[in-house]
């Protein structure tokens, strides 16, 4: 029977939350990593028993962990009990958790990137945002970091490279952060053609590559961000995230700092589709595991006021791949409600009928079993969620 | 042996007490201490000072003997207590909260 488990990074630990297919009961396991910082956690499509998780700290940096027994025991990537940690000259057989920044390209893009005063600033590594394993290979795993850069793996997470054409980018020196920092938060594959990565960069934009890697596109035509010099640049826009379905990798949603938007051609040109929502506002987006056309946002009041509108909280699905939105309610809480929902923090399930999942920055994990038409709290004390994933395990 | 006391996340990170004991060759130093101590525990290299600059990292700070050496040079040689055993060299981190 399929087992579903969802991967939730918080504040402080990590948790995992189990159950079977009815995804009515659930089994809360944690805290992992406790007191530390977890962005981040997901399973290889590869191997689901593979999980990757950014564990960080502002005293101690970085951590890189891994499971290979689907979250029962973790360790840093090339420091397993048993193994060897040192080569024969002793010298440490992984660095797991450094991400240093390709400089070879000095006096180029690769050196400094706008600071918020507008003059240039050094690049400096801060943390793992985003891990996205890769679709085929479980030992293969991108990471999305800040300050804004692409990180690969091929060993499992012990050792990283930069992919430094994102950040050699004639724009690189361009893009400046926004409130939060400046990171890659939004790594997306494109299961037909694994040459094809989209990423997406608060606040830089959009960005694609056809190659693997090698050379970057901004694709940010047709958005429009009131907050920059010029609203229509090539980039300094504020994408909070993108979504596909695996199905139709050609069209992708976006859930922008203000606009929710759609292209129907890899990111070529973008049009609005905030249609009827009662804020364009927010940070999550995602697409039904099933029905390609099936969008779900969290509006959020506005930039300034970082929690739903009216204090209700409320999921609002588009059947219709947009312009025309329906607000899911049952079993959200409809007054008092000032909650955010951070962008890594909404994922579905690949069952049918489709599990949605979000969580809060009030601890708490929603469900929905039944495609967004009721929903369930799952836990509701937890810290912080920053992010939330979900494995359908066979 | 030169005793080293590290901060709870370290611990449970190398998987060790609240003090570690380390051999360390040659002139016992700031320096010396963590080579040694990332050549023992290489799940800690990173995290008490940077991988290749070797700059300590800002929220961390290194006391001995009632000294603070967070900004003495890695290269100034380290209390005799602390050579001798007698006495821990100290990786505090910033208290959190307000």
């Amino acid at each position: 029977m399929t087992a579903i488990r969802v991967l939730v990074g918080t504040k402080k630990g990590a948790f995992i939350l189990a159950s079977d297919a009815k995804r009515a009961k659930w089994e809360v396991d944690g805290p992992f990593f406790a007191g530390w910082e977890v962005y981040h956690m997901k399973g290889s499509p590869a191997d689901p028993d593979r999980i990757y998780a950014s564990q960080s700290s502002g005293w101690f940096g970085q951590i890189v962990q891994r499971s290979d027994d689907g979250g029962k025991t973790w360790f840093q990537p090339g420091f397993k009990p048993g193994e060897t940690t040192t080569t024969p000259e002793g010298m440490p057989v992984s660095e797991s958790n450094k991400f240093a920044y390709d400089t070879t390209e000095k006096g180029k893009a690769l050196t400094t990137h706008q600071w918020y005063d507008g003059t240039q600033h050094p690049w400096e590594f801060k943390r793992v945002w985003h891990m996205e394993p890769s679709m085929t290979d479980a030992n293969t795993v991108y990471a999305g970091v800040e300050d804004a850069a692409l990180f690969k793996s091929t060993d499992g997470g012990s050792s990283w490279q930069e992919l430094s054409a994102l950040r050699g980018h004639r724009t690189g020196s361009l893009w400046a952060p926004g409130a939060g920092g400046m990171a890659v938060h939004t790594i997306i594959e494109d299961q037909k053609n694994p040459q094809r990565i989209y990423i997406a960069i608060s606040s830089a934009g959009a960005f694609r590559t056809n190659d693997g890697g090698k050379t970057w596109k901004p694709i940010n035509k047709g958005l429009s961000s009131q907050y920059i010099p010029d609203p229509a640049a090539e980039v300094g826009h504020c994408v909070h995230r993108i979504a596909m379905h695996p199905s139709r990798p050609e069209v992708l949603f976006m859930q922008k700092h203000w606009d929710v938007m759609r292209s129907d051609d890899a990111g070529e040109s973008w049009y609005e589709i905030s249609g009827n929502l009662p804020s364009d506002f927010g940070f999550v987006v995602d697409v039904h595991a099933h029905e390609p056309n099936t969008v779900y946002v969290i509006p959020i009041k506005s930039d300034s006021e970082h929690f739903p509108p009216e204090g209700k909280l409320r999921v609002y699905r588009s059947r219709k791949g947009g312009n025309e939105w329906e607000a899911l309610t049952k079993g959200l809480p409809q007054k008092d409600c000032y909650v955010n929902i951070l962008r890594d923090a909404m994922a579905v399930d690949k069952l049918d009928p489709c599990g949605i999942y979000f969580g809060t920055t009030g601890g708490q994990v929603y469900g929905s079993s039944d495609g967004g038409d009721n929903w369930k709290p799952i836990v509701q004390n937890l810290p912080s969620v920053y992010s939330v994933e979900v494995q359908a395990i066979p | 042996m030169i005793r080293v006391a590290l901060p709870y996340h370290l611990r449970n990170l190398a998987n060790v007490g609240s003090e570690v004991q380390l051999l360390v060759t040659g002139e016992v130093t700031v320096q010396s201490i963590l080579d040694a101590m990332e050549e023992r525990y290489p799940m800690l290299a990173g995290t008490i000072r940077d991988h290749d600059t070797k700059q300590r990292r800002p929220f961390l700070r290194f006391y001995a003997c009632g000294e603070d050496l967070s900004l003495a040079s890695p290269d100034t040689r380290l209390p005799d207590k602390v050579i001798a055993g007698e006495e821990p060299f100290l990786v505090i981190g910033a208290v959190a909260g307000g």
